[in-house]
């Protein structure tokens, strides 16, 4: 499945939900159900601090598709993390470095990816496409 | 605008914003630490400025030239008299709180030499570290901590140890951002003073509830915003006394500051426009008074014993909720609860309360030590003015609930 594929499947199901209540219920379970990081990769190297929650995040190259792990101290953070990954994980650098991350706003977390917020978040797609050029740059 | 007692309603009706919602939900705004709200009266006077004499101050001839002058200087008046300083031209207005502690810190660079030592508390917000730190880098000079206890207040035991003859400059704030504790800033200022150092007092998180007289105090230099206190962000003041005030160099050259200037020399104007160079921030400065005048009106002695009675309401009502732990439980508290839910992110907390309209501050807060004294990553912080109500808090209370059941 492509970026986009995978980022209308997400958009749909997010669809189905009459109320923020159960668009947060769903990033909550999401975020709580997912062992989203090897705890041999939660280290300093791969931290970023947000002011309000951190998020760790590590990349490698399987074949030639991108695999990101990632996790967060806080919840909802997670959650949205758990989203990124199914959108961008196992994908082509080129891919990942062509795409972008509007489908968040059509789900209603806009708030969440603001610079402002200081959640980790932002760093962590600017990271994400990082690893996508520095991956990239390996494969040519 | 007498209040005999405090009408909540007919001062709730004074604030526009009180009236809007946020996420469909009627606003709850408990962020009042960070800034708090402005009353129509205050926004009158700012509209008022700019519909009637905007112009440029200490310099016109013209008529406007004149009444902006005199309205900026009225406040400044407003200013002195409200802290109770000696003379007017003590009183410096400037961007905020943050660009005072830097005028002080600025100009003791000169003062300064190697091993001189600075005294910081263990509970100050990092406007009132970094530039400390900063000047320590320029001068030699080393920076000392006055620890803190579990309960949330300074040990004033170390305090004693910590003070000697090579202590030139304690900073402490009157009360704590992050915790709302009150700290004792008369015995601190009177010890400080025995060893012959001067007292930064950093007001940011008192002036709303507390009137400071900083004379009866003995204070040398005290910092505040107007933001923190009804009025506009980008404007507060510094008071220093006038001998040390005149002892320092000024902070920025340029307009405003200047007696004569000659590419030879330029000789500085006296206080306190040595330090206030560049246009200021007019409007904001006359409506600084304004909001001082509202917050008078009231009365800060009413506030205080209704804001008190806000603080036990909510403190009852949150440690009746399972699994929440409150930080910084001082006798003397202003109505901050900064708290936590065992197992809940803040920041999860507060998304969802936002969600619900209730607007809480979440993080560390600008005070990064004390999160790390108590091992922690941030506090949800709910932070009352005199405009919030029991009511409020029960909602808030209702909502945290809802979120610890979605979290949890």
């Amino acid at each position: 499945m492509t970026i986009q594929e995978t980022q209308r499947e997400i958009i749909e199901e997010f669809s189905l939900f009459e109320d923020w209540m159960q668009r947060y219920e769903y990033m909550i379970e999401l975020g709580k159900s997912l062992p989203l990081i090897p705890e041999e990769f939660k280290t300093d190297d791969n931290i970023i601090k947000g002011c309000q929650s951190k998020v760790w995040v590590h990349a490698a190259l399987d074949q030639d598709k991108l695999q990101f792990s990632a996790d967060s101290d806080a919840i909802i953070t997670k959650g949205i993390i758990a989203i990124l990954i199914r959108a961008f994980s196992n994908q082509h650098p080129k891919d990942i470095l062509d795409a972008n991350t509007d489908f968040i706003d059509e789900i209603g977390l806009k708030e969440h990816l603001s610079p402002t917020r200081a959640n980790g978040l932002v760093s962590m797609i600017k990271q994400i496409k990082l690893y996508a050029i520095a991956f990239q740059t390996q494969l040519n | 605008m007498t209040y005999k007692t405090l009408d909540i309603q007919k001062i709730r009706s004074d604030f526009p914003i009180l009236q809007r919602e946020v996420n469909g939900q009627p606003l709850v705004y408990f962020d009042n630490a960070a800034t708090s709200q402005t009353p129509q009266q205050v926004i009158n006077v700012i509209v008022d400025y700019y519909s009637q004499y905007n112009a440029n101050i200490h310099r016109g001839v013209h008529s406007l030239s004149q009444e902006a002058t005199d309205a900026y200087e009225q406040a400044r008046q407003k200013v002195q008299q409200h802290f109770n300083a000696a003379k007017a031209h003590e009183i410096i207005l400037t961007s905020g709180t943050t660009h005072s502690i830097n005028i002080i810190a600025s100009g003791y660079a000169s003062l300064l030499k190697a091993g001189d030592e600075l005294l910081v508390s263990a509970m100050e917000h990092h406007s009132n570290i970094v530039p400390w730190q900063m000047l320590c880098e320029k001068t030699g000079a080393i920076l000392k901590v006055i620890p803190m206890t579990q309960q949330g207040t300074l040990e004033m035991n170390t305090y004693d140890t910590l003070l000697n003859e090579k202590t030139k400059l304690v900073f402490v704030n009157h009360v704590s951002n992050a915790l709302g504790t009150v700290n004792p800033i008369e015995e601190i200022i009177t010890k400080a003073h025995a060893v012959g150092a001067k007292v930064l007092i950093d007001g940011a998180q008192a002036a709303p509830h507390i009137k400071a007289d900083v004379q009866a105090l003995d204070i040398d230099y005290y910092v505040t915003s107007a933001h923190k206190l009804c009025g506009p962000t980008g404007v507060g003041m510094l008071y220093g006394k006038e001998d040390l005030l005149n002892s320092l160099p000024p902070y920025q050259g340029g307009g405003e500051m200047i007696a004569e200037v000659t590419f030879k020399k330029t000789t500085y104007a006296d206080l306190p426009h040595k330090f206030e160079a560049g246009t200021p921030n007019i409007a904001g400065g006359i409506a600084f008074g304004a909001a001082l005048d509202y917050m008078n009106a009231i009365g800060f002695d009413a506030i205080a014993a209704y804001e008190q009675e806000l603080l036990d309401y909510g403190t009852a009502q949150l440690k009746a909720v399972d699994g929440v732990a409150i930080y910084g439980e001082a006798k003397e508290k202003t109505a901050v609860i900064s708290f936590n839910v065992k197992g809940i992110h803040p920041y999860d907390i507060g998304s969802i309360l936002d969600k619900m309209g209730i607007a809480v501050r979440t993080g560390h807060h600008c005070a990064q030590p004390i999160m790390d004294y108590y091992q922690i990553p941030g506090t949800v912080r709910a932070s009352f003015s005199f405009y919030n109500t029991k009511e409020e808090i029960n909602l808030m209370i209702a909502a945290l609930k809802r979120a610890m059941a979605m979290l949890q």
